[in-house]
């Protein structure tokens, strides 16, 4: 198959690639580029461990295909904090509250609150679980996961100004 | 509720573990950075110079002979480097009971039969996935066609094909028995006022793991391996697949990266880890596999599905009298873990409650089906959902609220199964007073509205296995412990974080046990070229306990060194003990006489002219009866909705009081019952396989439904905290035993809300729209 010249803006680098036509963003993330930390949980779409942010929109990179990226911002999970050894507070909670075992939905589930968080500084638990309802985590019961959630909300708030939220209860554990 | 109910309640279980410091701390993960940057490897992340990738072809039929094999075109294809099928393979089975070497019952790659849609029967190298996946089409594969069965009735009658009739030792599809007895169980039930004898079917599982299997194997010049796979026992991996390749066990290295999930479905060989070796080997070649979801969903291992009967005989007051139990498990093709889980599951029929007399029968069934395995619970989810939901049904016909009437029964410390086990620590009993308390069980069972129901189910489980089936020479649990002059350690364990945390909480232990921080204790895990042997891996619940175990092996080794260099600097009176906390070395008695552990550590190696300061610690446990040292004990209670007119449950909420013994890591045991529950809730309601003919239709997470955070209830728990003895620091099992009870728990929920009783899992609208009678034909 003829391969067709892309160029790709992911977390702030721009790369050139010659990719098949028929190769999804996934492949190219992880195969031509190393960015691994996009996993494949499912390829069809179903479990959300591909997520990235296409122009600040989650989207399941197993079925998007590579050519429909040419020329947009992508952002994945290796461009959420791009500092050493500084956390984004998304992960950051997610490490402190004990959100992440296995760490196979992680990246994805990540991104997906990112997005949330993004259009919803202050998501309540129902709009949590429903924003990560395409995200499936095998190890968690997503107790923990809703939970960090939460306390980066307030965390991003904190750090965005003066908070919006009444003085709520600081979380204790 | 009363103690009086039950006389032995009179014996406390012993107090919690006090002195910690690091124990009982929530320290979050060690990997958790690393996952949430994206930056930890997987099997299938890794890409090495000149690697190829690997791809399975299956069989399509559930039951065949092969008459031929074409690769012709396949191996001529351009960037194929190798493909192969049985025939080229040394042709040597295995199986994880080494011990009875005809259970030994696979080959890597079939060899004249097919016996499952999906059997593995050859397996293409090529410069690209496409080209291998391209190339897989291109083998012809001709079948002699045989009759199949998909059930336990089938492949148990008279006539049934026989699946594995290359197996002289076997007469029909039985491949294996199990059976126990204890008391005379006919004179026992004279005694029943009341005997239930009901049959339930449960059905079979996906572990559903978020990483599919991989395996990536590279070959060295002197004809050895390096395998890097996802795995669960890399000891285990090391061993059968040397034996399947005919090399020696030292020839194969395994190293296990991070893994997404196991959950039991990842503890034996499988075909891609031996192709990807044994194509490495062919070619000179790095090779790697990556299994799809589908064929995880397809053909990859599962929980049983099982067909029970259980005769339970009660006396008028609630004390149980007997039990007759006897379970048909359908294994699938290969036993798998299969002969273990018939094992298990008739030891977990005689667990929560005193059983005077016990007999169990249990009959491992090969049918033409993707082969059952291990998988959180281990036997246990279908034993006792069984148990529990009798105790159930036997509440309402002797009228006794169900919580006292298992109160009544209850398994106390110090109890034991006559030959089979004893009882070391049991906080079931307070477990079950905490979650009548916590859940308000009184008084919401005489006040909930229709359509809302509460239920009760417990557990108990085991933290490890004592049997040897794997037959190795070696310790069940080895580390290694080094310690330096700049007050670290570094520990090297074949013990396989999957994901549950046990690098994190074996670190806990070991600074606990050391006294220093657990920031500096560096962990290896696992290598097998590197860390001791042996472990026999993560499951059965024996990490904690057994790699725990023999971390205090090592480190009292280890202790008892430094203590020397603080008694000859302080000259001490050998009376006084030589305490290690804060990262210090100092008598206990006077602290002031001490030093920083890396100072003890300096002078020990001076003291030794250059010598490194390490221990070996091991674990293997010896005459704990025949399943496991130590028992988790707990109570669940759920409360669910039902919509009358369509039959979907709700489930509202879920509490849980339970006993793991010490908590190593508060925040880790919380988590794996969120969990667990998430796993027992799917179990209960959504998880299912459409087979027909043997072949699996539901390939995908769209139409496999596990439970989504929209779907998850409102948790809430306790920990009864006892001190196991066999444990280190008092820990016993947390986690895998937490799936058992949400099912049967939900089941009798839904029985309160719609008096349907399920004795035939999963609960679907269906089913209860059927017994409301809102659907009748
Ligand atoms: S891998 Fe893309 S949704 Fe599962
Ligand atoms: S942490 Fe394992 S799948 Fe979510």
């Amino acid at each position: 198959m003829a391969k067709v010249n892309i160029t790709l803006h992911i977390n702030g680098d721009t790369y050139s690639v010659a990719v098949e036509p028929c190769r999804t963003l996934a492949e190219v993330l992880r195969e031509d580029l190393n960015l691994i930390g996009t996993k494949i949980g499912c390829g069809t779409g179903d479990c959300g461990a591909c997520t990235v942010l296409i122009d600040g929109k989650s989207v399941t990179s197993c079925l998007s295909l590579a050519v429909e990226s040419d020329g947009k911002e992508i952002t994945t999970i290796e461009g959420l904090s791009t500092k050493g050894d500084t956390l984004h507070p998304i992960q950051e909670a997610f490490v402190k509250e004990g959100a992440i075992q296995c760490g196979y939905c992680t990246p994805g589930m990540i991104l997906s609150a990112k997005y949330l968080l993004d259009r919803n500084p202050e998501p309540t638990e129902l709009e949590i679980r429903q924003a990560l309802s395409g995200n499936l985590c095998r190890c968690t019961g997503y107790h923990r996961i809703v939970k960090a959630v939460m306390v980066a909300s307030k965390k991003i708030n904190q750090q965005n100004g003066p908070s919006k939220a009444s003085g709520s209860n600081e979380e204790s554990d | 509720m009363n103690n009086k109910q039950n006389p032995a309640l009179n014996q406390k279980v012993s107090g919690p573990y006090t002195q910690k410091s690091v124990v009982g701390r929530s320290v979050p993960r060690i990997d958790a950075p690393d996952k949430a940057r994206g930056a930890a490897q997987y099997t299938a992340d890794m890409k090495l110079p000149g690697m190829l990738y690997g791809k399975l072809l299956r069989s399509p039929v559930p039951h065949a002979r092969i008459k031929n094999i074409d690769i012709s075109k396949a191996a001529a294809f351009p960037g194929v480097k190798d493909v192969i099928t049985g025939k080229d393979t040394p042709g040597i089975k295995y199986g994880n009971w080494r011990l009875f070497p005809q259970t030994q019952d696979e080959y890597p790659l079939a060899m004249d039969k097919v016996r499952f849609i999906g059997d593995e029967v050859a397996a293409v190298a090529a410069i690209d996935p496409d080209i291998a996946e391209e190339a897989i089409s291109l083998i012809h594969v001709e079948y002699d066609e045989l009759p199949a069965v998909f059930s336990i009735d089938e492949a148990l009658a008279q006539d049934a094909p026989l699946i594995h009739d290359d197996i002289d030792q076997l007469e029909g599809n039985i491949s294996i028995d199990r059976n126990i007895d204890v008391g005379d169980i006919d004179k026992a039930f004279d005694k029943a006022d009341l005997i239930l004898d009901d049959k339930f079917t449960l059905h079979a599982v996906s572990h559903a793991y978020l990483e599919p299997c991989a395996a990536l194997a590279q070959p060295d010049v002197e004809g050895r391996l390096i395998l890097w796979t996802s795995t669960q026992a890399p000891y285990i991996i090391q061993c059968l697949l040397a034996s399947t390749l005919g090399l020696p066990e030292n020839h194969v290295r395994v190293i296990k990266p991070h893994v997404g999930g196991g959950f039991g479905g990842k503890m034996e060989l499988r075909s891609w880890e031996f192709c990807a070796a044994f194509m490495a080997k062919r070619t000179g070649r790095p090779v790697k596999f990556v299994l799809t979801r589908a064929e995880e969903l397809s053909t990859g291992r599962t929980r049983h599905a099982m067909n029970i009967r259980s005769k339970v005989g009660f006396k008028k007051d609630g004390t149980i009298v007997a039990k007759d139990f006897e379970a048909y498990l359908d294994g699938g093709a290969y036993n798998s873990m299969g002969p273990t889980a018939t094992f298990l599951c008739g030891n977990f029929g005689a667990m929560l409650y005193r059983y005077p007399a016990y007999r169990y029968r249990g009959y491992h069934v090969y049918t033409n089906k993707t082969p059952a395995g291990a998988m959180r619970g281990f036997g246990a989810p279908q034993a006792l959902y069984v148990t529990e939901t009798q105790m159930n049904i036997a509440a309402k016909e002797l009228n006794i609220d169900p919580i006292d009437l298992r109160i009544k029964n209850a398994m106390v410390t110090g109890d034991t199964i006559e030959g089979v086990t004893k009882i070391s620590s049991a906080g079931f009993v307070e477990s079950l007073q905490k979650v009548a308390e916590m859940s308000k069980w009184k008084e919401k069972r005489a006040s909930l509205p229709n359509n809302k129901g509460i239920g009760i189910g417990c557990y108990s489980f085991i933290s490890g296995g004592v049997f040897n089936w794997f037959n190795t020479p070696y310790n069940f649990a080895a580390c290694e412990v080094r310690a330096y002059d700049d007050g670290t350690a570094h520990l090297l364990t074949m013990a396989s974080d999957i994901g549950q945390g046990s690098d994190t909480v074996l670190r806990q232990i070991l600074a606990e046990a050391l006294g220093i921080k657990v920031e500096n204790i560096r962990v290896t895990s696992a290598d097998t070229a590197m860390t001791p042997k042996a472990d026999l891996g993560t499951w059965g619940s024996r990490v904690t306990l057994m790699n725990g175990n023999a971390i205090l092996d090592a480190a009292n080794k280890i202790k008892e060194k430094l203590a020397q260099m603080v008694s000859i600097k302080y000259n001490l009176n050998i009376i006084h003990e030589v305490a290690f906390a804060n990262d210090r070395a100092f008598a206990k008695a006077k602290p002031e006489r001490g030093i920083s552990f890396g100072e003890a550590v300096a002078m020990w190696v001076k003291t030794h002219r250059g010598e490194e300061l390490t221990a070996r610690g091991y674990y293997t446990p010896r005459d704990k009866g025949l399943t496991t040292p130590a028992y988790s004990f707990g109570a669940q209670v759920a409360e669910v909705a039902v919509d009358p007119d369509t039959g979907v449950v709700t489930v509202e909420k879920v509490t849980t009081a339970h006993d793991c013994g010490t908590v190593i890591n508060p925040m880790s045991v919380e988590g794996q019952l969120e969990g667990a529950l998430h796993m027992g809730l799917g179990y209960a309601l959504s998880e299912q396989f459409v087979i027909r003919d043997g072949k699996v239709l539901n390939t995908t997470f769209l139409d496999y439904k596990i439970p989504a955070a929209e779907d998850m209830p409102q948790i809430e728990s306790y920990t009864i905290e006892t001190y196991e003895k066999e444990g280190p620091f008092g820990a016993k099992e947390a986690g895998e035993g937490l799936a058992i009870p949400t099912a049967p728990a939900i089941a009798h929920a839904v029985y309160d809300a719609t008096g349907y009783r399920c004795k035939d899992l999963p609960i679907t609208p269906e089913k209860i729209l059927r017994a409301t009678g809102k659907i009748t034909e």
